[in-house]
């Protein structure tokens, strides 16, 4: 039980954490290290729920690789996205980067 | 004994978090978060998950680390502009806490169900296997699909064109 309730908010604050440094970070880069966190809080709650609610099962590491797996597409496909800005604007700082507004 | 291992998984990967958010330096912020993922997957071997354990070593840790230095220095501003934080953190941060809390008193209130646990879960790889191969076999086709287009799509666009852009 309490291993359990410690490991919840341990997630719970590893998201919060996360979530603050999309909200404070300007480089893309440092955006999606903090998009990270946020993936792994996911992790570490999903690997609880599993070893403390469904024992027995593998529901929780079935959905552990999938977001792994996803983790990895979008790495790959938002560091192509980071470099071709780079090449294009000469900065990755998210509020220079404004073609797209009005 | 165990709980302190937990305890002490749980300090290093939220320690580590906030270096990751707080530090100026972002050579720094990526080996804080070699060691959050590190944490992590001690955090797995903690809950029986071997497998997810090594997954999470191999591929947090030995790809996505790299692939984000990779970016870093290939992106890297001569004057380090690019390091300038959103001014208005201190509201950020009330936020984010607000959230934390209202997430804690959940988990705290809520009448979990815990079932009595297996100390020696057997064949936890067998399980995993069994599941992914069997009852998950389309979603994990589609995962690979994902993968492969997410492959095409970093190569066209980081492609030269033919119109040099």
């Amino acid at each position: 039980m309490n291993e359990f309730v410690v490991l919840l908010s341990t997630g719970a604050a590893l998201f919060s954490i996360g979530l603050y440094g999309v909200m404070i970070r300007r480089n893309a880069v440092l955006i999606l290290m903090s998009i990270e966190l946020m993936l792994n809080a996911v992790n570490i709650n999903l690997i609880t729920f599993q070893r403390y609610l469904y024992p027995g099962t593998s529901i929780g590491e079935v959905l552990i690789i999938f977001v792994i797996t996803i983790a990895a597409a979008e790495v790959g496909l938002a560091m192509a996205i980071v470099l071709r800005v780079f090449r294009n604007w000469g900065t990755i700082n998210v509020d220079k980067i404004s073609e797209m507004k009005n | 004994m165990y709980s302190v291992l937990v305890g002490m998984s749980a300090a290093i990967v939220l320690i580590s978090a906030l270096g990751v958010v707080s530090t100026k330096n972002i050579v720094h912020a990526a080996i804080y978060l070699l060691i959050t993922l590190l944490g992590v997957s001690v955090i797995f071997l903690l809950e029986f998950a071997e497998f997810l354990a090594l997954v999470q070593i191999l591929v947090y840790a030995g790809a996505i680390t790299i692939v984000l230095l990779f970016a870093v220095m290939l992106t890297r501003d001569i004057d380090q502009k690019d390091m300038e934080n959103n001014s208005n953190r201190a509201w950020m941060a009330l936020i984010t806490f607000g959230i934390f809390i209202v997430f804690t008193l959940s988990i705290w209130y809520q009448n979990w169900s815990i079932t009595e646990i297996i100390y020696d879960a057997p064949n936890s790889f067998r399980l995993l296997a069994t599941a992914l191969f069997s009852e998950f076999l389309v979603p994990f086709e589609i995962a690979s699909l994902v993968l492969l287009v997410a492959l095409i799509g970093a190569v066209v666009l980081t492609k030269e064109g033919r119109d040099g852009a």
